[in-house]
């Protein structure tokens, strides 16, 4: 039998977001179809891109006076509205803001099973793993239910393509009187770049010192299209704003290569970042935490050696 | 007002966790109250300052021992407290439709604080069950909050680098981010008067509740093993960074 599976492609002004390839692939299986589910009215322009990595029909949600801006709750009626006409009863989407918002709402509607930062996904069994206590465990659950919601931690999963010809739909929802209502969106302090979906992210802790310290990593994170995080120290002491803390109570993260300068590593710090694929650690402390549990890591001070990746990544990134 | 706030006995962040016939942890470490719930106390605390009849009852669904974190809560300014006692640990559809049922016989809610996200089973969804369940708006990851007029204006984060402005009428669910405020520590006082503040306790099977449609049950518990071995590159700053760039794009390839 058919299993419909409904994917919330997520955009930005650049396009699809480059960790959505990693959900799609996750949500391909042999009996499969899959919808992907678009907001921004631009369906057709994301065709190419959205059946290279195997999506079969592309669907445009608005309403009948047009696009849908961001509203949660008038999101989330409107995908259980699409997944019900298109006899949906899978979810995918990134693990993000959004989603984060959208998703529970969609899974309370239906008194449906939702897991978030997923790192993995069996629908034949109708499991899923995710870490719990701090990134200490990892817990496979069982869901029951008729339908199922899933968000995947950015980059866990390794983006296949898998070519197939896509549709392109659209879809008309019917908005009801809304109690929530967004009244502006506004710019927020902080880093432009994604943290939670950032390929590469660099770090500082507790050696940074000083605010103004931060701009030799952003200067080097340039150079590597890089995000900027933080440990919970630098947020404390008022360094950075709360949305670049990574760990425990900040943001988790899990990107392909993370380094972490001056950070010493506390158990609430890895809990945030443990599941990278590489870590790079910078310290004077050879004895840090960060020191003895990373792949590569430099005994120096951040201020000698940011300075001369920087200058030697311009070099090296330029050669390639 | 009755301003209710949902808080959550947690393992502390710290805590060494040990895995019991792979599929749940043994419970005999140091347990506190949800980070994120402070924040969320700490928002009620607030109101009180300004809305002088202002109530602040915590609610928890927990065993016996979760009544230390409702005193936690009590001692940082919530007036008194319910304990849902259950001696499982419920999944959210359950522990939705358990605080509902409570809130409903206790009084009537003007506004629910809850923290965004537990740091145990990270779910991030039990405020918007809860909305559903109530029919009330939620706002969730909420880094500022007002209220006038029995209005409630909130921003939540919505992407990197943006922020929404939502607005809300009472009753509503507030889902607090770390960014809303400071949580104040309690004073030895504080501590001491919270010991007389009243607690009571339901049996969450005798609440009668709706049998949800959905589960999300633990099939499978299991460390998360780092096997990293650390390689220290040697030498002078330019060299060692000479070599870790090399690694980097020759040997993992993630530049």
């Amino acid at each position: 039998m058919m299993t419909h599976i409904g994917i919330l492609i997520e955009t930005t002004a650049d396009g699809i977001k480059p960790a959505l390839n990693g959900v799609i692939t996750a949500a391909r299986g042999p009996e499969h179809k899959l919808y992907g589910l678009v907001f921004d009215g631009k369906s057709a322009a994301y065709k190419d891109e959205l059946q290279a990595f195997g999506i079969h029909k592309i669907v445009d949600i608005q309403s009948d006076e047009g696009l849908l801006n961001w509203n949660p709750d008038c999101w989330a009626r409107a995908m259980v509205d699409a997944l019900d006409y298109f006899e949906i009863d899978t979810l995918f989407g990134l693990t993000s803001f959004q989603t984060k918002d959208v998703f529970p709402r969609i899974a309370a509607l239906l008194d449906a099973p939702l897991l978030l930062d997923c790192i993995g996904v069996d629908l034949r069994t109708l499991t899923a793993e995710k870490s719990q206590f701090s990134g200490k465990t990892i817990a496979t659950f069982k869901l029951g239910g008729t339908h199922y919601l899933f968000g995947i931690r950015p980059n866990v999963i390794d983006p296949q393509p898998s070519p197939v010809t896509a549709e392109v739909l659209s879809f008309k929802t019917k908005i009801s009187e809304e109690s929530l209502t967004v009244e502006a969106v506004k710019e927020d302090a902080g880093d432009a770049i994604d943290l939670a979906e950032a390929p590469i992210i660099i770090a500082g802790g507790r050696a940074m010192q000083n605010a103004g310290n931060f701009r030799i990593l952003y200067e080097c994170a340039q150079v590597l299209g890089a995000a900027v995080g933080a440990s919970r120290v630098a947020v404390d002491a008022g360094w950075v704003p709360h949305s670049m803390q990574v760990g425990q109570t900040g943001t988790t993260v899990s990107p392909n290569l993370y380094i972490a300068c001056g950070i010493s590593g506390s158990v609430q710090h890895f809990a945030g970042m443990k599941t990278a694929q590489v870590i790079v650690a910078i310290n004077t402390d050879p004895q840090a935490a960060m020191m003895q549990n990373c792949d590569y890591g430099i005994v120096g001070d951040l201020f000698d050696v940011i300075p001369i990746l920087t200058r030697r990544l311009k070099s090296a990134l330029n050669d390639k | 007002m009755n301003v209710y706030v949902c808080i959550k006995h947690v393992p502390d962040t710290a805590a060494k966790i040990t895995i019991i016939d792979n599929n749940r942890i043994d419970e005999k470490v140091t347990f506190i109250i949800n980070p994120y719930d402070e924040n969320a106390i700490e928002a009620a605390s607030g109101l009180k300052r300004h809305i002088t009849d202002a109530e602040i009852i915590a609610v928890t669904v927990g065993k016996a021992s979760a009544e230390a974190t409702l005193r936690s809560a009590l001692a940082m300014g919530a007036d008194r407290g319910i304990l849902i006692r259950c001696e499982r640990n419920p999944d959210s559809l359950v522990t939705a439709r358990a605080i509902k049922a409570a809130i409903e016989r206790d009084g009537k809610p003007d506004i629910i604080f809850a923290g965004n996200e537990s740091i145990d089973s990270e779910g991030f969804q039990t405020p918007f069950r809860l909305g559903v369940a109530f029919n009330f708006p939620v706002a969730s990851n909420v880094v500022s909050f007002k209220l006038e007029d029995r209005r409630v204006t909130v921003e939540s984060k919505m992407n990197a680098g943006e922020m929404a402005v939502i607005r809300m009428p009472l009753p509503c669910i507030v889902g607090a981010g770390k960014a809303l405020n400071q949580p104040r520590y309690p004073t030895l006082p504080d501590i001491m008067k919270a010991r007389k503040k009243p607690i009571q306790t339901i049996d969450l099977d005798r609440l009668n509740l709706p049998t949800a449609a959905g589960s999300i049950q633990i099939d499978k518990l299991r460390p998360a093993v780092d096997q990293r071995h650390a390689k220290i590159i040697e030498g002078p700053p330019e060299a060692a960074v000479t070599e870790l760039i090399r690694l980097l794009k020759e040997e993992t390839r993630v530049i």
